[in-house]
């Protein structure tokens, strides 16, 4: 599976940059990213090309982070397609917490990183289902060489 | 003003008898002191082994201070001077621990200090007739039962409602005709300031009385809450480890509170030196309790700031009074009437292992209340990544600071290193209500 960075910030103005700014200085680049908000703080997920060595980083900057596994689906550019993706979910009975999308190649590949509540066996069903489907889960290095 | 009396005899006594029944009834409570294991040693250190060991009231001066230290290392039973089967009650405050301090009562102690609590009430005009609402917390707290049976015994009304519950206060108000409250002066002003919202106004009220107490507050915040519901408020002061409330009172000329020193022994000291200093003089409060036999107190050190007024009351009580209280001198913060130390705060905070080392106990008022609000950080390495562990752990601070300080506080959490680094604990809390 793909890795994401979660990392703990505070609400207030220039906590992001400062992560940016760690990652700029370290030539980490940044595929994706969402936040997470919960008022007073929130959370700041990454997908980047070299997680291990960019969590290394911040967590020796302090910062409190970790790699978290992702769900990272590759969805061809078309309507109807992500609609294809959430049926599976919801007949599967999959909770999930929370979820972005980004755009890889316009008009031709999505991907869609999802967070999901669920257990082992149910998990292993759900990838059957979706390469049945045609999506394809996409390794770390596919997601971040890209 | 002619003044009318609860107790007249005892009231009125003059200076000499009241020092006399004073001594009488020091060398009692040293009898009784004797039989617990914590004055047992330290009476005994200073040469006091029986009540005749005392000559005059000077000698209680001679008595090391107890301090709310010694109340948690002798925690449960070490001022216990009776059989447990002999207390009928147990009330019990903050501790800076998680350590409460506990105080408990004979028959005989809580009808002597019912006795005091109606004198005060009576004090303050308010008589049988009267409709009482009590807003202070029932339960352990002294406030709360202290007041609640000392004005069933003058033959008041008694609604004996608690804390909190605005609308629910007003409609009692409304309902019941109240004419006379026990409220923390913050709780006054807020009920004011929200009455409009729950569809209420002054008219609907036939309030003529406020008790204050709880915290401190100003000259000026007592005046204000005067204008704002046209009635008269009363100072009082108290605190647990001297059984609560009827410690002092204002009589009904509010120019200072009457500390009944038939039943305690009112000493001021510097609290650097430990020395007496002379009435007039701002310090320390210190009390003996002459009262409670089950549960001796000698020479307490309140940790309250305040001075003896020196001048005599128009009422002809003849009760030395006390000024407001000043301050503190520990780093005991009132957060609505309630006591908390940042130890307290401390002691929780730091064995939830998510927590970093660092923390700050931020106070402020929204309105006419005050606000708690707990700042940690994030202890990276506990770290999982996920929202749903940071709600939770808000969720788990807030929950065992409840159970520990009885207050709900906001927990703020924040990242490593974000938060101010101080070496004492002092420093940890930021208190940006206005002073008085």
């Amino acid at each position: 599976m793909a890795k994401q960075i979660n990392i703990f910030i505070e609400n207030r103005p220039g906590r992001l940059e400062s992560i940016t700014g760690i990652l700029s200085e370290n030539n980490i680049n940044i595929r994706a990213f969402t936040i997470q908000d919960r008022g007073d703080f929130g959370l700041i997920k990454l997908i980047v090309d070299k997680p291990q060595q960019a969590h290394l980083i911040l967590a020796d900057r302090g910062l409190a982070c970790a790699l978290k596994d992702v769900l990272a689906i590759s969805i061809p550019d078309k309507p109807g397609n992500l609609h294809r993706l959430t049926k599976i979910l919801s007949q599967q009975n999959v909770n999930i917490v929370d979820t972005y999308g980004f755009v890889l190649e316009p008009g031709s590949k999505g991907v869609c990183c999802l967070e999901i509540q669920t257990d082992d066996d149910r998990f292993s069903r759900l990838q059957d289902l979706l390469a049945e489907e045609g999506f394809e889960i996409l390794e770390d290095q596919q997601l971040y060489e890209l | 003003m002619e003044t009318d009396f609860f107790c007249h005899e005892i009231e009125t006594l003059s200076r000499e008898k009241l020092e006399n029944l004073q001594l009488q009834r020091l060398r009692e409570i040293i009898a009784s002191a004797i039989k617990t294991s914590f004055y047992n040693k330290r009476l005994a250190k200073v040469g006091i082994k029986s009540p005749e060991d005392i000559k005059s009231i000077a000698d209680v001066r001679k008595i090391p201070f107890t301090t709310k230290d010694d109340l948690r290392q002798n925690f449960p039973t070490g001022l216990l001077a009776v059989d447990m089967s002999d207390i009928v009650r147990i009330h019990s405050s903050s501790g800076t621990t998680g350590i409460p301090t506990v105080i408990y009562f004979t028959k005989d102690d809580l009808n002597s200090w019912t006795e005091l609590v109606a004198r005060s009430i009576y004090a303050t005009g308010a008589r049988k007739g009267d409709i009482f609402q009590n807003m202070m917390s029932y339960g352990l707290f002294t406030g709360g039962l202290g007041l609640h049976y000392g004005a069933e015994r003058i033959g008041m009304t008694v609604i004996p409602v608690g804390g909190g519950n605005t609308k629910r206060q007003l409609q009692l108000m409304k309902d019941f005709k109240t004419t006379v409250l026990h409220i923390t002066p913050s709780y006054l002003l807020h009920i004011h300031e929200s009455m409009e919202s729950h569809g209420f106004n002054t008219s609907d009220l036939s309030l003529k009385k406020a008790f204050i107490g709880a915290e401190p507050h100003s000259e000026n915040t007592r005046l204000k809450l005067e204008e704002l519901y046209g009635i008269d408020a009363y100072n009082s002061y108290g605190l647990s480890e001297l059984s609560g409330p009827g410690l002092a009172f204002e009589c009904k000329y509010k120019a200072g509170m009457h500390v009944w020193e038939d039943a305690y022994i009112l000493e001021v000291i510097d609290p650097e030196t430990g020395k007496n200093v002379e009435d007039g003089q701002e310090g320390e409060i210190v009390l003996t309790n002459l009262i409670r036999k089950g549960n001796p107190m000698i020479r307490y050190r309140t940790r309250d700031l305040a001075y003896v007024l020196t001048d005599s009351c128009k009422c002809g009580r003849t009760h030395r009074r006390l000024s407001r209280i000043l301050g503190r001198t520990d780093d005991m913060l009132i957060i609505n009437g309630v006591n908390v130390f940042p130890s307290q705060i401390e002691e929780v905070v730091m064995r939830i292992p998510e927590v970093g080392t660092n923390y700050q106990i931020y106070v402020d008022k929204i309105g006419a209340l005050d606000r708690l609000t707990v700042k940690v950080e994030i202890y990276s390495k506990m770290f999982t990544g996920e929202v749903k562990q940071l709600d939770a752990l808000k969720k788990k601070i807030a929950e065992e600071l409840r159970a520990s300080i009885t207050i709900h506080p906001l927990i703020e959490l924040h990242e490593p290193g974000a938060l101010p680094v101080f070496e004492g604990k002092a420093k940890r809390v930021v208190d940006v209500r206005p002073s008085f």
